[in-house]
């Protein structure tokens, strides 16, 4: 057991530190660091200057155009990124859809979609919940009838995160009723967006944004070459997927991004006011929850680990899920409470690249508090809530 | 980056768990704990002659040039079997001061027997007033012709009943919480003067107040530097703390297990309780809480290991997790056991034991928190 990095992996983390200092669009730079929301192009510059670099398939194997990267690799690529403030990486189709299709797609399907998610030439969503399917996901009633060489598809799909974005949908959908599971009879779809009978209405969040959607399904036709894997397995795959998504959703490099700057503006005077390092309540509230995230970055690294010694990562990524999320949203409440009296006012219409300094209201880590700790209560609901991933960890790991 | 274990240390761990297996079953390490010792010569001798007492100690001291790894995976075994021989006592506080400041010849007449298993000693870093404070010393030590004269009451002294050397740190000058004016003193533990009040502690350990009234000591005496003790003395307790929390660790891993499979075959209203949702999202917050203290456990051991700027930190950080992941751990096998958990004869009630006097030992959680929230 050792932390040192090899005189290698001392260059890459120069060569990715330089990447993410000058090779992110200069006005979408200037957006993270005004804390202004990106658009559609914002995210699909930046993931197009990763793939320039080559960097896309961070996660994916060398065969398919991944960089194949080490554990040490991945950490400092996601370190810097993270300690950069640059974009998150929109992970539908680089983190999600991508994997599902080259470890369980056809060699047809491996040749057409792939080099588009690499290249970000076709923005990808996800289609797992439904109106009346949300913890209890095995319960989904959007249905794919075969029809001679298509599905037709009828149903609703909701909390479709960037929907309104997004060129293809992936999508759990009921293929048979007649099993003996639930989990059975349920398949792993591709679907195209501009389809005729798919619409999107938009959901807007508590915090006032518009972020997530419904996706409507009505008797839409889907090419059978569009079935990932076979018919009826959806639901393994899509729990793969899962396991994916709970390894990333963990977050770890930018909640310590978000916990070192807060640290650095407790020691400063804010519009005169006291330093917050002072405040002893505050203070032991942050090194309690600086410790938890460290403690979280090793199990992170653990888990990494043993992935790349050959295992899937299994139930414990669901650990990472449920740390990772309870400690993005503690970081939300201890930034709401710098914040103080900035954290209350709601002028959305600031977020905007290049408002006048001498008329925003509130600076630095106050920007945006409170719309963030709102938005994020989301973490701990999605992905399979916090108390499914609780069942799952007692189910698989525990043997109860 | 590496999360492997070397070969050397899986053996090491290994050799532990046989033992354990073997020949420290529950019963047996209750028998131990109850005998008027407290504690098994012969199982002493076991640990020196399969080398356990040499780990830490350098090649030409003896020993075998272990490190913060080695002591990590040899305690969480020692936790797991509840072991109640003193070779915190011994080997890492009084072993860990010999190491870093005994001349050749104070080595030779105190380190080699300690190492071989001949020697018990003590390191006696507290006070009544100290809590947590190392540099809070009262008692004295004044020159007087070429030798010392020392005067003081030492709290809590673990091992001090059994130690035939006491180190005592002693003020030599310097106000009372000065971190200077702190020199350390091998004292005899049938010396003239000294007075020991030997007891058992809340783990089945053992411990003494020790009093010292005009203790004579001669030059041959001084461990180390005069009025320079402080950074030793934290160095020590930093390598102790390290070492309790990787005994934590083993225990809070084995309870977590021991819970689970006890919900497997408990059935109250015609299941197994660990049927009940309720409790099944409780184990899962007790491994959740012994895999993240595992994680600090790892990475605290290789940034000591290392000597990288975070150590210090880490060992804090580390510490802080122990005392509150511990107690809930401990709480909740003990709430989860039923009426089992508080029955002198579980060993889940034992092990809730030892997990608490950690909890006191070399700062508590709120001890620890403060040092990093500044």
């Amino acid at each position: 057991m050792h932390l040192t990095f090899s005189d290698d992996e001392l260059a890459f983390r120069d060569e990715v530190r330089a990447f993410f200092r000058n090779e992110i669009p200069e006005d979408v730079a200037e957006k993270q660091r005004q804390n202004v929301p990106l658009d559609r192009e914002d995210y699909i510059r930046f993931q197009k200057a990763l793939f320039n670099k080559g960097w896309a398939g961070y996660n994916w194997p060398v065969e398919y155009g991944g960089t194949g990267w080490t554990i040490a690799q991945k950490y400092i690529f996601s370190t810097e990124m993270a300690d950069a403030n640059a974009p998150n990486i929109i992970p539908f189709g680089l983190g999600m859809v991508g994997p599902i299709i080259y470890t369980f797609g056809s060699e047809a399907q491996k040749q057409r979609f792939l080099p588009d998610i690499l290249e970000s030439n076709v923005w990808w969503c996800q289609g797992y919940s439904e109106p009346g399917s949300g913890s209890d996901l095995a319960s989904l009633k959007t249905r794919a009838d075969l029809a001679g060489d298509h599905y037709v598809v009828n149903g609703t799909k909701t909390w479709t995160t960037l929907g309104q974005h997004a060129d293809w949908i992936f999508c759990l959908v009921r293929t048979s009723s007649d099993v003996a599971r639930r989990q059975e009879g349920i398949s792993f779809l591709l679907i195209d967006m501009q389809t005729p009978g798919v619409t999107v209405t938009p959901i807007i969040t508590i915090e006032g944004d518009h972020e997530i959607n419904e996706v409507h399904f009505e008797d839409v036709q889907v090419p059978v070459e569009n079935l990932v894997g076979e018919e009826g397995k959806g639901w393994t795959y899509g729990k793969v997927l899962l396991q994916h998504e709970r390894t990333g959703t963990a977050g770890v490099a930018r909640t310590n991004y978000r916990l070192k700057n807060l640290r650095a503006q407790a020691a400063r005077s804010i519009r005169g006011a006291v330093p917050l390092a002072n405040d002893r309540n505050f203070m032991r509230k942050l090194a309690a929850t600086e410790v938890e995230l460290k403690a979280l970055e090793f199990t992170e690294l653990r888990t990494l680990a043993a992935v790349a010694s050959g295992k899937a990562p299994g139930p414990e990524s669901s650990i990472l899920k449920l740390r990772g999320t309870e400690l993005q949203q503690a970081t939300d409440v201890l930034y709401m409470e710098a914040a103080g009296y900035y954290a209350l006012p709601y002028v959305p219409d600031q977020y905007v690249l290049d408002f006048p300094e001498d008329v925003r209201v509130g600076e630095g880590a106050e920007t945006r508090s409170s719309l963030r700790y709102f938005n994020f209560r989301k973490a701990s609901i999605y992905g399979g809530s916090n108390e499914i991933q609780k069942n799952i960890i007692a189910k698989h790991v525990l043997g109860l | 980056m590496d999360f492997s274990l070397t070969e050397v240390q899986s053996m090491l761990a290994d050799s532990v768990e046989k033992f354990i297996a073997n020949d420290y079953d529950f019963d047996s390490r209750q028998k131990i704990a109850a005998s008027e010792q407290g504690y098994s010569s012969a199982v002493w001798e076991t640990f020196a002659e399969l080398g356990w007492t040499a780990i830490p100690f350098s090649e030409a001291d003896g020993g075998f040039d272990g490190g913060p790894l080695e002591s990590m995976v040899m305690m969480q075994q020692f936790g797991r079997g509840l072991i109640v021989e003193p070779y915190l006592a011994n080997v890492v506080l009084a072993g860990g001061i010999l190491r870093r400041v005994a001349s050749t010849i104070q080595k030779e007449k105190w380190l080699r027997p300690l190492i071989a298993g001949e020697l018990q000693a003590a390191l006696a870093f507290a006070e009544p007033q100290s809590r947590y404070d190392l540099a809070n010393i009262e008692t004295t030590a004044k020159a007087d012709g070429d030798g010392w004269v020392i005067n003081g009451h030492k709290g809590v002294v673990l091992n001090g009943g059994h130690a035939g050397l006491l180190i005592i740190p002693a003020r030599t000058s310097g106000e009372t919480t000065s971190s200077d004016g702190i020199t350390l003193f091998a004292v005899g533990g049938m010396a003239d003067g000294v007075t020991r009040q030997p007891y058992r502690t809340i783990d089945a350990h053992q411990a003494a107040e020790i009093r010292l009234e005009n203790v004579r000591v001669d030059s041959s005496a001084l461990l180390g530097d005069i009025d320079n003790a402080c950074a030793v003395l934290e160095a020590v307790i930093d390598e102790a703390t390290l070492a309790v929390c990787a005994e934590a660790v083993g225990i809070m891993q084995i309870m977590t297990e021991k819970t689970v499979e006890y919900s497997k075959n408990r059935v109250q209203f015609g299941v197994p309780i660990g049927s009940f949702q309720a409790l099944q999202h409780r184990m899962v917050d007790m491994l959740t809480a012994c895999e993240q203290s595992y994680s600090l456990l790892i990475w605290a051991s290789m940034a000591n290991a290392g000597q990288t700027a975070e150590a210090r930190q880490s060992i804090s950080a580390l510490k802080y997790q122990i005392g509150t992941a511990g107690q809930a751990v401990g709480q909740e096998a003990v709430q989860l056991h039923g009426g089992m958990g508080v029955s002198w004869d579980t060993d889940i009630a034992h092990y809730f034991k030892r997990l608490t006097a950690i909890g006191q030992m070399f700062g508590n959680a709120d001890w620890h928190l403060d040092k990093l929230a500044i």
